[in-house]
């Protein structure tokens, strides 16, 4: 394995702090398209997360799910814009406070 | 003999069960009456008759001095027990009969003056209703009584006993429908209970002390024991059958009932209230007089119970008005002086007695009875007067009985109650001194209701007067005989004067049985000895009949002969010589209080309602206070405590406790959804920041605070 190739620990750190930005964004920003960028990069963090075991393990399982939540992420994408322009449709805003109708 | 004896006894049983089944029928028309007398005389001539020829001719000619016994059966069988010394016994009682002198003298007075009554009551209730149902209780009655004379243990005897008890009941309160009738018949009952309760439990102690209740056995003991062997038992055995004897045969103080008695028919008060049944209690006494000779106290007691009842009686007989309630009171004075005799050790002058006065005590009944027949009902004495010119047979019959009550040579009541007299002089002087007083008094108030019924005017109005009078005031303690005669006192038809005659005939001669040595008789006396087997010696010691020197007897019948007399000159000087009894009624306003002491029968009546009912009814009271306060009160507090402790309180309960807490619970969810519906706040973003919180608190716990 050649000594340019970083530790997994330090893939570890960027795939925690990936997902600590993500978080963050997710729970601070009012802007729906935004929190779905956040989402994105929650879910890239998770992928550098299974690569990096994966290479450490010398096991292709976590790429292959890597591959498939890049998958599911295109979808959640797609579905996740659409909800958006109903919302918009609906309320003439993309703000999440504006979407709170199921409170109890 | 067996067989005669047992038709003796059940042919009456059988009369009144025929005529019992035949009570509801008119008894007017011609075919059921004579029904109804052909079952009820043929029923008792059929028992007298065997009686006469197959029991007691058979028994006298076989010369035994043995008793005859026979028993049909075990009547009860009780197994084996221990009696008080030891001694094994077995507790049978045989339903037997038994014969000896003594029976077959109660037998012959009992069947055939029962006969006798019989026919008389043909005559006599022949305008009542309840005609069969009378001679159904008088043939029940016979049955009875032919059981208690008959029996040969007290059990059977017993028995008798009680049935004579409630036939006395059913025929006093024969006119069922007048509440006096009725009140005296219960009375009767109710006094003649205190008194069989003492027999009872006199028999329980025989049975406890002898291990049987056979006349033959126990007597066969106690003979053999002699004086001193049962000591106070005996006497206590004595004494409780003294009180049976007292509440039947009407002594002081069970005498209340006998007076009233009288709202029965008169042959009723002929027959049973006088000459048989009220003498059971001395039948009963004599029977026993082994177990009563040996105990002294006993025999004191039964003496002076005896004169005192005699005395008492005669004094209340002379200030009577009602012609029954003079022979009632006559008739307890009478048993009285029977007890007398029985106390002072003559059993045979007893039973003398009890057999003379069966024939002059009925045929003064019967006498009284035709004078009420033939006066339309009425019994006030003071409403007669003259009825000898009415009714002439009844006059001479009933002056015949009046003088043989009264003492007078050589007539029956003469004999028995000089013996009994004699015997009470060499006993104990009080008793012999009461005794003659008494005789005195008996031939004062005899003749006194001879005088004012038969001699002078008649004062009564006619018939309808009285009747109409008697419809609305019926007299209290009166015989509610039917008023049918609409005029004036007439004589009674021949079926009652003829058994009048009878009677008279038998108070003439019945004395002649037993006249004393003295008079030319034998010693013992003809009775005596026929008795004297009956009699039997007491630790070896043979009983021995009175005697007393010649002059002696001869001084006391003097003297009972004298005060008879004078006692008849009295009420002759005041009843016959003042034809308006100035006399009579100036002795009475001189001494108003005694005479309204004497009239009103020593308010004895009074003072047992004072004491002893009101006593009851006070005792009852208090309980039915106690009950109703104290057991109903706990009652009651049990229901309270339910309904206030276990309801209110359950109530309470449920309301706060359960309900709070069902309660408790909603409440409890409602406020808490209240505080976590905050939560729910609608912004996906709160949602995903506690999601987060949660996963780095997790975190943290892992990585750091891991133990």
């Amino acid at each position: 394995m050649p000594a340019s190739v970083p530790s997994t620990e330090a893939y570890l750190m960027l795939s925690a702090t990936l997902f600590a930005v993500g978080l963050v964004g997710v729970v601070m920003r009012r802007n729906m398209i935004t929190v779905l960028m956040c989402i994105e990069l929650m879910l890239n963090a998770v992928n550098i997360n299974l690569v990096a075991f994966s290479h450490r393990l010398a096991n292709l399982e976590g790429q292959v799910f890597s591959i498939f939540v890049i998958t599911i992420a295109a979808g959640e994408a797609a579905v996740g814009l659409a909800i958006i322009i109903q919302l918009y449709r609906l309320r003439s805003s993309i703000n999440v406070d504006e979407a709170r109708t199921l409170n109890g | 003999m067996d067989k005669a004896l047992l038709a003796v006894v059940l042919l009456p049983a059988l009369g009144a069960l025929i005529n019992g089944l035949r009570a509801s029928r008119d008894p007017f028309t011609r075919k059921n009456r004579t029904i109804t007398n052909a079952v009820a005389l043929g029923a008792t001539l059929l028992s007298a008759l065997i009686a006469t020829i197959g029991v007691v001719l058979p028994y006298v000619s076989h010369g035994t001095q043995q008793a005859y016994e026979h028993s049909y059966y075990t009547w009860i069988p009780s197994g084996m027990g221990q009696v008080a010394g030891g001694l094994i016994s077995s507790f049978n009682v045989d339903f037997a009969f038994r014969v000896d002198p003594l029976s077959c003298t109660m037998l012959m007075i009992v069947t055939w003056i029962g006969f006798l009554i019989h026919v008389y009551a043909t005559g006599y209730m022949s305008h009542e209703h309840g005609y069969t149902r009378f001679f159904t209780y008088l043939n029940l009655f016979m049955f009875m009584m032919l059981l208690l004379i008959l029996g040969a243990n007290y059990m059977v005897m017993f028995v008798g006993w009680e049935g004579v008890g409630l036939c006395s009941y059913l025929l006093i309160g024969f006119y069922y429908d007048k509440t006096f009738a009725a009140d005296a018949g219960k009375k009767a009952f109710i006094t003649n209970r205190i008194g069989d309760f003492g027999f009872i439990l006199a028999v329980f102690l025989i049975f406890n002390t002898f291990g049987t209740s056979d006349y033959s056995k126990v007597f066969a003991l106690a003979s053999a024991g002699g004086t001193g062997q049962y000591g106070a038992v005996a006497t206590a055995i004595c004494l409780l059958l003294f009180v049976g004897a007292a509440g039947k045969s009407a002594q002081l103080p069970l005498y209340v009932w006998l007076p009233d008695a009288m709202a029965g028919p008169t042959p009723v008060s002929a027959l049973i209230h006088a000459a048989t049944m009220v003498t059971a209690g001395v039948y009963m006494v004599v029977r026993s007089n082994v177990l009563f000779r040996m105990s002294p106290t006993a025999m004191a007691v039964v003496a002076t119970v005896g004169a005192l009842t005699a005395i008492f009686a005669a004094t209340i007989g002379i200030a009577q008005n009602d012609i029954k309630k003079v022979l009632a009171y006559s008739t307890v004075s009478q048993l009285g002086y029977m007890f007398l005799a029985a106390g002072v050790g003559a059993f045979t002058a007893a039973i003398f007695h009890v057999m003379t006065h069966a024939f002059f005590k009925a045929c003064l009944f019967l006498g009284a009875g035709s004078v009420i027949h033939g006066c339309g009902g009425e019994q006030d004495m003071r409403k007669m007067g003259g009825l000898r010119k009415f009714m002439p047979r009844t006059h001479w019959t009933m002056l015949v009985a009046t003088i043989a009550i009264s003492g007078i040579p050589p007539l029956a009541g003469f004999f028995s109650k000089d013996e009994i007299l004699a015997n009470a002089w060499s006993y104990s002087k009080p008793i012999w001194i009461l005794g003659v007083i008494t005789a005195g008094l008996t031939a004062f108030y005899m003749f006194r209701l001879y005088f004012m019924t038969f001699h002078g005017q008649y004062r009564g109005g006619h018939a309808e007067v009285h009747a109409a009078q008697d419809a609305h005031h019926p007299a209290p303690g009166a015989d509610a005989h039917a008023n049918t005669h609409a005029h004036d006192p007439h004589e009674s038809p021949i079926s009652m004067t003829g058994v009048l005659a009878i009677l008279a005939v038998l108070a003439v001669i019945g004395g002649f049985v037993g006249i004393p040595a003295v008079l030319g008789g034998s010693h013992p006396t003809t009775f005596q000895s026929w008795l004297e087997p009956v009699l039997l010696p007491l630790g070896g010691h043979p009983f021995h009949f009175h005697t007393a020197s010649h002059a002696t007897e001869w001084a006391l019948m003097a003297v009972s002969v004298l005060i008879a007399v004078a006692g008849i000159f009295l009420a002759f000087r005041l009843y016959k010589r003042d034809e308006q009894w100035v006399a009579a009624t100036s002795l009475a306003r001189r001494f108003a209080p005694i005479h309204r002491l004497l009239a009103n029968k020593y308010y004895v009546d009074e003072i047992y309602n004072a004491v002893v009912i009101r006593g009851t009814l006070l005792i009852c009271r208090a309980l039915w206070w106690f009950d109703r306060n104290i057991v109903d009160g706990l009652v009651n507090l049990t229901r309270h405590l339910t309904v206030f402790g276990g309801g209110h309180g359950m109530n309470l309960f449920d309301r706060f406790v359960v309900d709070g807490l069902v309660n408790g619970v909603a409440w409890g969810a409602g406020r808490g959804s209240v505080a976590l519906r905050r939560m729910q706040s609608g912004l996906v973003q709160n949602y995903a920041m506690v999601m987060g919180g949660g996963i780095v608190l997790l975190a943290v716990v892992y990585l750091f605070l891991k133990p």
